[in-house]
């Protein structure tokens, strides 16, 4: 069986593990189960409780990829953790709108003070 | 502009969400060779997206013996594209509002309100089996 792919790539900044998506789009329906997958480990497995996700390279996002947001969301409250969204494109920002999950997120323009919120 | 104004075009394939991909990848290259905006068809490609799935999973329930048939027209004035599938379809009606307050964290019809915001119209006819989608240019 080939190594699983990893669809998303992670750095310590301080204590906040901050996530990038190798995809612009987020689309494809096994690679969000992966993107999940990847995404659900780091509260289950690796413990991690400060999570910011870098949507900078993202391009597309569909209603799928925000299902596994918001269930990466639930993980971390339940783990009385952090997570924050940042450098969202204006295109997928207006996908959080129209959805009002920019309600539901914490979303910053800047990495900066994404991190600096963790605070 | 080709020299043919309106562009008609058909598929039907199995229900497998990569074909699903693959037919849009197609119909956007159509769409950009027809001149319509990269705004425009970032809406079109998000609800094209959502309605494909919708058919392959909820619809065809991944059956590979059932069919997702896709037809579409691109015309000086729009694109409109009608999704099939082969399911015991759906009311519209039933779905619950994903933006309400107490629906935000649930997760459906989150598709079905993107498919609304971006395309100008979008409907379902014969019992929710046809998803008819038409996007206005710009």
């Amino acid at each position: 069986m080939p190594p699983t792919q990893r669809r998303i790539e992670t750095e310590e900044i301080g204590d906040v593990t901050v996530v990038r998506f190798v995809d612009r789009r987020i689309l494809d329906e096994q690679n969000i189960q992966l993107i999940g997958d990847q995404l659900f480990a780091l509260v289950d497995e690796d413990h991690r409780t400060k999570i910011l996700l870098d949507f900078g390279s993202v391009e597309y996002l569909s209603s799928a990829a925000l299902g596994k947001l918001l269930n990466l969301n639930k993980k971390v409250d339940k783990m009385q953790g952090q997570l924050r969204l940042c450098r969202i494109k204006p295109e997928i920002l207006e996908v959080f709108q129209i959805t009002r999950l920019d309600k539901v997120f914490s979303i910053y323009e800047d990495q900066g003070i994404a991190l600096e919120s963790f605070r | 502009m080709p020299d043919d104004p309106t562009y008609e075009s058909e598929v039907r394939i199995p229900s497998d969400t990569a074909l699903g991909l693959r037919v849009q990848e197609q119909i956007i290259e159509v769409l950009r060779s027809h001149q319509f905006s990269d705004k425009t068809i970032f809406g079109i490609r998000l609800a094209m997206e959502e309605a494909i799935i919708n058919a392959i999973k909820h619809g065809n329930k991944q059956d590979l013996e059932k069919f997702v048939q896709v037809r579409y027209t691109i015309n000086e004035e729009h694109f409109l594209i009608e999704i099939e599938d082969e399911g015991p379809g759906f009311d519209p009606e039933d779905v619950p509002d994903p933006t309400a307050p107490e629906n935000l964290e649930r997760p459906s019809g989150r598709g079905l309100l993107l498919m609304r915001a971006y395309m100008t119209e979008c409907d379902f006819l014969r019992g929710g089996n046809i998803c008819r989608m038409r996007r206005i240019r710009e």
